[in-house]
Formats: structure tokens, C-alpha cells, sequence
């Protein structure tokens, strides 16, 4: 089977600091690889090698086998489904036109958007609020919508930058339950273990721009890698 | 004297809108164009903020020799203090929308063309529609002094009333003056509030 994306021996870096070092990583269909790391340790910045929004120094990053850079940048991102932290809504778009954008993008016809924007509002369970703006929403609910915008387009793969890190915690576990159910290919970042623990496929641990560790989640809590300790440790100060 | 007063209000009122309009035409595209080019962002602020501390009456004057008395030169004057206003607003409200909207819009697959058109400018509108309405507003005051290079205008009553000690004269060109301001700033005011988003 073809990975989906496929990370081969990537550098990258930023003010003249390596952010990221032959960094080698494959997503398979349907699985959720989480990146689990400190802030700074190149999460995000593997995140955005994969739709193009940043290119690798050297190395390359493939997206279902073709590199980044020999695809056209704009199909590239419409075919990748990305959620940020406080969703990144249109403040002056409906819901509705939210979730529809990229089919509108896309020149799907009006008729299929429509339907397609109420089957996505009811899979995110905000079925009466298509024609309500964002800022009425709360956190909770505009990162649902966040996410069903993503998926509209029937992207091949979802990327997430700690899509649920600004919500309180009981809202948090709901919508990490729903992703969960979505069983989406998607790459995810966090740094939260608990978070990574509970939604991995297989967890890929960075430091410093390197791979530390990538296991199933049973593997993780058993790693003696030093960050992976580290990280292993936050469980189990909580009593 | 009611005939004289509806035709210089209405020559007035010709002098702002058209040097709004070209102000307009020129500051919000150059904007547009500053908002991708950092370097020059503090060059055209600056350039924009000498003209503006150019006395009007000297800039009528530096222009004279160029362009001759009358309208053309009013509105060339006008135009230039216009400009700084709506090219600020402009500025500030495109870079003041929150970089994780553009960062979205970018990631959905948004052309550079769609991201202007559906997400900075429609974000943008009340600070330029501000920026307008502080250009209009001035525009009207600084119009009266288009009459001393013979631009006409309601400046001709407040002229001629200097001249002459006669304050009611000076009061027909004023009083209509300020009537125009307070009708174009609250005119501008409700559009705007027409675009409040979020």
C-alpha cells in the first residue's frame, strides 16, 4: 500500500536555525499519526511542508507519491483538509458558507454545495445553525464547524494544528470522541499526551526538529526514550 | 443671493466628490499594493504625511505655476490631502485582520485574487470606508479655500465677506459648509456601520 504522505530525509530550517532534520515519516490511508512535542521541537512546521504553505531545504515531502513541489500549489491545499487552533473562520461568512468554501472553490454547483454544507453541519450535530455567523458560536462550536469545513471537500487527508488547545476540557473530550468516530487519514499535532494517547493511530515524538520516537500508543507508554519519559511522566503527575 | 448660494453649494459639492473619487481611485489600489511590499509601506506613509503638512494656501501656490488658477488646480490640491487618509485606512485594515484568517484562506486553496476579493477587502471595508469619511469631511473644509485661486465654491462667500467686513457673508459660505460636513459624516458614519463584521 501507498502512503498517503510520505516524509523522505527532510531538512528544514528558519533564521538559520535546522527546524526540522532528516525527518523521515509515511501516513497510511485511514490512520491518525500524531505529532507529539514541546512548542518549538517542529510540529507545526512538518504540518505545513505537506500542503506547500512552506517548502523543504532539501529532502522531499510526497503527497499520494507526488513531491510537493511538482504539484500545482493551489489543487494541492483544496485536497487537504487544515483546522487550526480557534478554527480560522470568515467573521463575515455564514456557517453555511464557511463549510461551503472550498467546493465553492472547487465550482462544485450550488445545488450539491447546499446539500453537502447540511450533511456536514448535521455529522458535526450544529444542524440549525447554517445561516448564523461565527462570532455567535462558541469556542466549542466553531471548532466543529472548523473541522467540517475541512472535510467538505472530501479531502484525502485532514491536518491539524492543536485544532482543540483554546477549549475547556469537557467540551475538548466531546470533540475529541467525534474526531476519533470520523476516522479520517490525518496528521495531527499536539502537546498534549493524553490528547495523542487517545486519538494515534501511532504517535510520532519530536525534539529539536528530530524524530525521537514512533509507536503505537501501547509501545509509547512503554518507550525508555528520555522526551518520551518526559512526556509519560505528565500522566502520571495527574493523581 | 439664494441663486448664487445653490450653484456655489453645488460647485462645492462637485469639488469634493470628484477629488474623493480620484483620491479614492488612487490611494485604495496603492494600498493594496503596500500591503505586499513591506519595505515601501514607511516610504509611501511618509511621503503621504509631508504632503499632508503642506499649508493648504501654499500648496495652492506651489501648484499655480503648473497647473493655472481655477478648478483643476483646487482639485489636485485636494486630492493630495485626501489621499493620506484613506491609503492609512486602507493599510491598517487589510494588516489588521487576524493573520490565522489569511493563513486559512491560503491553506483552503485561495488564489491571491480571491483571498483580496473575499476576505481582506469585505474585512477591510469599515476601516476604508472610515478612512473616506475622515477625507470627506476635511475635503469639504479645505474646499472653501479653493475659492482664493478661483475654484468657486461656497470659499467665494467667505471670501468676498472677508473683503468686505460683512460677516453674514462669511456666515451664507460657513454655515452651508458645516451643514455639508455634519450630512457626509453621518452619511459615511451609517455606511459604515453598515459593514460591522464581528
Amino acid at each position: 500500500m501507498s502512503a498517503i504522505v510520505e516524509f523522505r530525509e527532510v531538512n528544514y530550517s528558519a533564521g538559520g536555525r535546522p527546524v526540522l532534520e532528516n525527518f523521515n515519516l509515511a501516513i497510511e490511508k485511514g490512520e491518525t499519526v500524531v505529532l507529539l512535542g514541546r512548542s518549538g521541537s517542529g510540529k507545526t512546521t512538518a504540518l505545513k511542508l505537506v500542503n506547500g504553505l512552506i517548502f523543504p531545504a532539501s529532502g522531499e515531502v510526497l503527497v499520494e507519491g507526488k513531491s510537493t513541489k511538482d504539484w500545482n500549489s493551489v489543487e494541492l491545499k483544496r485536497r487537504i483538509g487544515y483546522v487550526i487552533q480557534e478554527a480560522g473562520l470568515f467573521p463575515h461568512f455564514t456557517v453555511a458558507a464557511n463549510i461551503g468554501i472550498v467546493p465553492r472553490l472547487a465550482g462544485w454547483h450550488q445545488e450539491k454545495i447546499t446539500g453537502r454544507v447540511t450533511e456536514m453541519l448535521a455529522n458535526v450535530g450544529l444542524p440549525e445553525y447554517a445561516e448564523r455567523y461565527p462570532r455567535s458560536l462558541s469556542g466549542g462550536q466553531r471548532q466543529r464547524v472548523g473541522v467540517a469545513r475541512a472535510l467538505a471537500a472530501h479531502p484525502t487527508l485532514l491536518l491539524l494544528d492543536e485544532p482543540f488547545g483554546a477549549l475547556d476540557p469537557v467540551t475538548r473530550l466531546d470533540l475529541q470522541r467525534q474526531f476519533r468516530a470520523l476516522r479520517e487519514t490525518a496528521l495531527f499535532v499536539t502537546h498534549d499526551i493524553r490528547e495523542a494517547l487517545m486519538l494515534a493511530s501511532r504517535i510520532a515524538l519530536l525534539c529539536n526538529g528530530r524524530l525521537e520516537v514512533l509507536a503505537e500508543p501501547g509501545e509509547f507508554l512503554h518507550s525508555d526514550n528520555q522526551e518520551a519519559r518526559a512526556f509519560l511522566e505528565v500522566l502520571e503527575s495527574v493523581v | 443671493m439664494w441663486f448664487e448660494l445653490g450653484s456655489l453649494t453645488l460647485e462645492h459639492l462637485y469639488l469634493v466628490v470628484i477629488s474623493i473619487f480620484i483620491a479614492a481611485a488612487i490611494a485604495i489600489p496603492a494600498a493594496i499594493g503596500l500591503t505586499r511590499r513591506e519595505g515601501w509601506r514607511r516610504f509611501a506613509l511618509g511621503l503621504a504625511n509631508v504632503f499632508q503638512t503642506i499649508p493648504s494656501l501654499a500648496l495652492f501656490g506651489i501648484l499655480i505655476p503648473v497647473c493655472g488658477i481655477g478648478k483643476i488646480t483646487a482639485s489636485v490640491a485636494l486630492v493630495v490631502y485626501a489621499i493620506l487618509p484613506i491609503l492609512r485606512n486602507t493599510l491598517l485594515g487589510i494588516t489588521g485582520i487576524d493573520p490565522a484568517i489569511r493563513e486559512s484562506a491560503v491553506a483552503m486553496g485561495m488564489t491571491p485574487r480571491q483571498i483580496l476579493v473575499e476576505v481582506e477587502l469585505p474585512l477591510a471595508a469599515r476601516s476604508i470606508i472610515a478612512g473616506l469619511r475622515v477625507a470627506t469631511v476635511a475635503t469639504i473644509g479645505t474646499a472653501t479655500i479653493a475659492a482664493a485661486i478661483g475654484a468657486g465654491g461656497l470659499g467665494v462667500f467667505i471670501f468676498r465677506g472677508i473683503a468686505s467686513v460683512d460677516n453674514e457673508q462669511i456666515l451664507a459660505g460657513a454655515i452651508p459648509a458645516a451643514i455639508m460636513a455634519i450630512f457626509a459624516d453621518e452619511g459615511f458614519g451609517w455606511i459604515e456601520r453598515k459593514f460591522a463584521v464581528s
